[in-house]
């Protein structure tokens, strides 16, 4: 085996666009489910909007790409709004269900013949992220070396762009949550009443928390149009939405970088297992027979092995890398 | 004690012992309160006011609409008719923050301790306009970090007198039973409410513990807050109540002083049953078997019609 390619192939999808994207959705669903424990089943409904609104803007109607950033914010506090105002006033796995739903509905109704001529239907809008990669500082065709990880010219700008993103999306957390804004939100999170007998508007905190969540996850969906530079509806199914709340739980929920530490060990456990399994698999006598496993059945073993590998995590560590063992054995009181 | 505590108390003397009489100084006065569930009359209270500066006991037998009334006064359940008001302001359409902004701050029942933040957040976050509480705001702490240290200075202080200083920064749920009984007491003061409403604040509290408990809701009234509280220990309720309200099948049924309360017999027929002191002989006691039978043998044939009806059309 060739243990130096297994690594670097790994670091490179460990801090690669994808990770991006995850570690984005995720920082919006820590605040809707870590601080204010709104269920948000519909996170990958917030992404959608947000790469829908850099292609559509741009490509169909030829605006601005800013213009096209904008419509993102504006459509993901549209989504927050029309999801929240029925639900939250009730029992929050009503909002689980309305969020999963409503995300199926965006998808069916992007996808439908009737809104073709605005997204272009089943196929997608592509060619609308030249403007992107022509403000990089760097020839976005060349390849770049760090320490052998190579990554295009055209993914170093997308993860420059998006780490520093998530990098200011971790102070504005850092910053709302040490905040007395961010301590109603999570006596929210504790107890609804509590925070209601106290004076709090619980229901106005929970929809700021929405909005601002769903926000995040649809400037993700920006990067990740910009990262395959296309918009198609496909991409943005309900798995989504639930690999965004692996990652969270994985590095830990209610923690500033717990998103972020866990879209990287995500994407690097994933690239890892695929690595080593093609390398099991591969040549004329590979180390595992092609009757048992053959080498394109890797890609998709990989997932059932890092499964294994998350659930034998939450049974061993629950509370995710970085959180407290004693917060979650309070739940048991 | 303050003189204006004193005199209202002084004042309660004249009231008569008798339900809904006016008090001389009410801070919260309902009329007509009716609140059902299906079918169940849980509260259907014609006229109650609870007296200024004074700890008025809200007593009666399980299920007698206690709780329900409380929920009804705080905006956390709306009721199907009724007005009430608090210092002559009607809180009928106010939602349970608006009630709490107000002054009127409740605990409750089983209490609700934040488990996962730490003793210290629970009590700070009592505190009302805090200027933090805004998120554009929170976003520039110059602007509320001056605040931020008074409320904490304040939250200490309540721990202090509520002997909790030393699990400040322990997280709420690792506290015991009375502990968050207290720190729910505390969390409702950092509001610096009017009223305080109490549910059962000594329900699950060793012996001990409600000594305490019980100095710390009088201090309430000596620092001139109106408390009203429900609890089932009599030999609490006739302590520190200087009023009480006995309700039973959602209505109020006798109103006066403790000592009044134990003698009167609306009151013990509620908790013990009518004629639980009279003896039956045993013709009286056949009477009483053929007339529930009676009722028995009509239900059941009522309900067997009502089946052949409904039957029918199928």
């Amino acid at each position: 085996m060739d243990y130096a390619v297994i690594l670097t192939n790994s670091l490179q999808a460990a801090f690669g666009p994808l990770a991006v994207f995850y570690a984005l959705l995720a920082l919006g669903l820590n605040i809707h489910f870590g601080y204010a424990g709104l269920l948000n089943f519909g996170q990958a409904g917030f992404a959608m909007l947000g790469a829908y609104s850099i292609a559509v803007m741009s490509t169909t109607y030829g605006l601005s790409l800013w213009i096209g950033v904008l419509a993102a914010i504006v459509s993901a506090t549209i989504f927050a709004l029309l999801l929240g105002l029925p639900t939250l006033r009730l029992r929050a796995d009503y909002l689980a269900i309305v969020t999963i739903a409503a995300a199926e509905i965006l998808n069916l109704v992007i996808r439908s013949p009737s809104s073709t001529p605005v997204t272009n239907g089943t196929r997608g809008i592509s060619q609308f992220s030249q403007g992107f990669d022509a403000v990089a500082p760097w020839d976005t065709a060349a390849r770049f070396d760090f320490f052998g990880i190579r990554y295009s010219g055209k993914d170093l700008w997308n993860m420059t762009i998006g780490w520093s993103l998530v990098a200011l999306v971790c102070l504005l957390t850092w910053m709302l949550m040490r905040s007395p804004w961010g301590r109603v939100l999570k006596a929210i999170r504790e107890d609804e009443d509590a925070a209601r007998s106290l004076g709090k508007n619980v229901y106005l905190f929970k929809m700021q928390a929405l909005i601002l969540g769903g926000i995040i996850g649809a400037l993700g969906g920006v990067m990740y149009a910009f990262n395959v530079t296309t918009a198609q509806p496909d991409a943005y199914q309900t798995s989504v939405t639930f690999f965004a709340y692996t990652v969270l739980i994985l590095g830990g929920a209610a923690r500033v970088f717990g998103p972020v530490v866990g879209a990287i060990i995500f994407y690097f456990l994933l690239a890892f297992t695929e690595n080593v399994l093609v390398q099991l698999t591969a040549g004329s006598d590979p180390f595992i027979p092609p009757e048992i496993l053959t080498r394109s059945d890797a890609f998709q073993i990989r997932f059932i092995i890092v499964g294994i590998g998350l659930m034998l995590l939450l049974i061993f560590r629950p509370q995710g890398i970085f959180g407290d063992r004693r917060e979650v054995s309070l739940d048991a009181r | 004690m303050p003189a204006d505590v004193a005199s209202s108390r002084d004042a309660l003397r004249a009231v008569p012992w008798e339900v809904g009489a006016p008090k001389p100084d009410p801070a919260i006065v309902a009329d007509q309160i009716t609140r059902t569930f299906g079918g169940l009359a849980a509260v259907n209270v014609e006229h109650v006011e609870f007296q200024r500066h004074c700890i008025t006991g809200l007593i009666g037998p399980n299920g007698a609409g206690k709780t329900t009334l409380f929920n009804l006064l705080t905006g956390f359940d709306k009721p199907n008719s009724g007005t009430w008001s608090f210092d002559g302001r009607s809180l009928g359409r106010l939602s349970s923050h608006q009630v709490a902004r107000l002054g009127v701050v409740r605990t409750f029942q089983l209490t609700k301790a934040l488990s996962k933040m730490t003793v210290l957040d629970n009590v700070m976050l009592g505190a009302t306009e805090q200027r933090g509480e805004s998120m554009w705001r929170a976003l520039l702490p110059g602007s509320w970090r001056s605040q931020e240290e008074e409320v904490r200075t304040r939250a200490d202080e309540l721990l202090e007198r509520f002997k909790l200083s030393e699990k400040r920064a322990d997280f709420a749920g690792t506290l015991s039973g009375g502990q968050r009984k207290l720190l729910e007491m505390a969390r409702a003061l950092m509001s610096q409410p009017k009223v305080v409403m109490l549910d059962e604040p000594m329900a699950g509290v060793n012996p001990a513990l409600t000594q305490s408990l019980l100095g710390h809701v009088k201090d309430l009234r000596e620092q001139g807050m109106t408390v009203i509280f429900v609890e089932h220990d009599m030999d609490v309720v006739r302590d520190i109540s200087d009023w009480v309200v006995v309700m039973a099948a959602g209505k109020v049924i006798a109103e006066g002083p403790p000592e009044a309360i134990s003698r009167n017999k609306e009151v013990v027929d509620a908790y013990l049953g009518a004629h639980h002191d009279a003896p039956l002989t045993v013709e009286e006691e056949e009477k009483v078997l053929a007339e529930s039978e009676a009722v028995i043998r009509a239900e059941e044939a009522r309900h067997e019609e009502l089946m052949s009806e409904t039957k029918e059309p199928l």
